[in-house]
């Protein structure tokens, strides 16, 4: 597959949303948390309670929703400032109770809008990564279909970051590359594999820790096996102190662009 | 006179090739405020610190100045002025991008450690003339150095930033420096050292949802553009017209994202004045 056909199947309509997972993997046991507690409930993202097995964990999902009528609700999995302000919200009161934080993100971006920018998306952003970044329970990330810039970065400051195979995250959308810098937004496949934007590319800068097999509606023993493994994830960082936990996050972003032989050059 | 190649009058005189057409006045003696339209004379402006005289305008300036303006004469010490930016991810046309840009300057971000008004402070000025102060991994990297330095010695902070946003060429990488320097950040602020972030026009994208809009103090210079998209990009998705003055620093004030809009001639007495309001001394000659 070219990167932008995995662009395409990355933003394919008919693909499973964050509401899928949350059912297929917590089922019954979600319960739903709204709102920021200082403007509004922000329904792009979709964040609650869940068990895993025994362990009762805080799972925030950017949902783009299924059909129009939820894409419309869901203003296309664009989160306004309230939509971070509520992820933080709950990822402080994970830290308090101690509970594990899964974030499913899938988005083409942060809302660019005259509300967002009055609200400061910026600053909220701006905020969820230096309080994620000294979040003292696990935190653990899988992208799951559109990883935008920003607006994704902002629910993956994480222990670690998974991508499922057709799922991509880059600075900025191939066409909006494409457009600013050859003026044609036409060239966007081009600009796809320029940006090293797919899950395989990533894993070789050494920006995610793992590639997750993309699973299907009826695959059970597939979502058995995130499960699993994100259960895992879980039980080898609650091991962890956290001073352990907070330097390995730290140094996991620390390290990018810190070695001068792969990164720089000293002139 | 480099400094004013980007607010050149351009009048039809200028533009005819032969000489003998020009203005008898030597071109570079005056400047056109882009905001007023008024002539300026270019040693005026200098002196008035590249404000325009007559509407307030505050020209942009080179880091260079800014420093300057900041820094106590000869105090500064600059960290990491070898690190220069490489085309990491081979992206096309990137090498020459960066061939062009340090002609211009070294690079996007000038750090180090200097006095303001006697007080020992780590300051770190953006660079529009490099890519427009877009945020690559060296810009990270700087900075994430400068704030890991100030928590280690126990020094404040002091960001001006410009930036048009992270640096597409960079791809993901430019993208992970928004959580490393927010990383960093947040340990100086955890360890009990004050942050002041001073917003210059442009101040966008990553880098205002990164360490731009977290400062214990953010200040702005008057009418600089802040924001987290860019209005083309907003009047493109939404398809309106934005209001006058909207992202304007006065604006993001008001809407309570700024927490002072000062003019460039009282910056840094209102640094100076901040800093020893935290406790700041100044240091012993």
């Amino acid at each position: 597959m070219t990167a932008y056909e995995r662009v395409m199947a990355a933003r394919d309509s008919k693909k499973l949303t964050a509401v899928d997972y949350i059912s297929y993997m917590f089922g019954d046991s979600f319960f739903e948390l709204h709102g920021d507690r200082r403007y509004e409930d922000d329904k792009a993202v979709v964040a609650g309670l869940a068990m895993l097995y025994d362990t009762p964990i805080t799972v925030i999902g950017i949902e783009k929703g299924r059909n129009t009528k939820e894409r419309m609700e869901r203003n296309f999995g664009q989160a306004h400032p309230e939509g971070y302000r509520k992820a933080l919200r709950l990822m402080k009161q994970a830290e308090k109770f101690h509970r594990p934080v899964l974030c499913l993100v899938d988005t083409s971006g942060a809302f660019c809008g005259i509300g967002a920018e009055e609200r400061g998306q910026g600053q909220a952003i701006a905020e969820n990564l230096m309080e994620m970044m000294t979040l003292k329970t696990p935190v653990l990330t899988i992208l799951i279909g559109e990883g935008g810039s920003g607006g994704a970065l902002a629910l993956a400051v994480a222990d670690e970051v998974w991508m499922l195979e057709n799922s991509v995250y880059s600075v900025i959308s191939p066409e909006g590359c494409a457009s600013i810098l050859w003026k044609d937004s036409t060239k966007a496949p081009e600009a796809a594999e320029a940006l090293k934007m797919t899950a395989q590319d990533l894993f070789g800068l050494g920006v995610i820790e793992r590639i997750i097999r993309q699973p299907k509606a009826d695959d059970k023993a597939m979502f058995e096996s995130l499960k699993l493994l994100v259960s895992r994830t879980f039980e080898k960082n609650l091991a962890m102190t956290d001073e352990e936990l907070l330097e390995h996050r730290y140094g996991r972003f620390r390290k990018i662009g810190a070695n001068q032989n792969n990164y720089m050059g000293d002139k | 006179m480099d400094l004013f190649s980007f607010v050149k009058p351009k009048n039809e005189l200028e533009s005819k090739p032969d000489e003998k057409q020009k203005p008898f006045v030597p071109e570079e003696m005056w400047v056109k405020c882009p905001s007023c339209n008024q002539m300026l004379l270019t040693t005026d402006l200098q002196e008035n610190l590249y404000v325009c005289t007559r509407c307030n305008h505050h020209f942009r300036i080179s880091a260079q100045k800014r420093l300057d303006l900041l820094a106590d004469n000869g105090s500064f010490a600059e960290f990491d002025a070898n690190l220069r930016s490489k085309n990491i991810l081979d992206f096309p046309g990137y090498d020459k991008k960066l061939e062009k840009a340090e002609k211009n300057a070294a690079e996007s971000v000038t750090c180090g450690e200097c006095t303001i008004d006697g007080v020992k402070s780590v300051l770190c000025i953006m660079n529009a003339d490099f890519m427009m102060g877009s945020m690559g991994t060296v810009t990270g990297e700087k900075i994430t150095r400068a704030f890991e330095y100030a928590t280690e010695k126990r020094l404040p902070v002091i960001v001006c930033t410009v930036s048009g946003g992270a640096r597409m060429q960079e791809g993901i990488l430019s993208l992970m420096q928004m959580a490393k320097t927010s990383g960093a950040v947040k340990r100086h602020s955890d360890a009990g050292l004050l942050y002041i972030t001073v917003l210059t026009d442009p101040t966008t994208g990553g880098v205002t949802a990164s360490f731009a809009m977290e400062g214990d103090i953010i200040l702005a210079e008057p009418d600089a553009l802040v924001a987290f998209a860019g209005p083309r990009v907003i009047e493109q998705t939404i398809r309106q017209k934005l209001p006058k003055d909207f992202q304007t620093s006065e604006f993001v004030m008001q809407k309570g994202f700024i927490d002072a809009v000062v003019d460039r001639g009282m910056l840094k007495e209102t640094l100076s004045k901040l800093l020893k309001m935290h406790g700041y001394k100044e240091a012993k000659q």
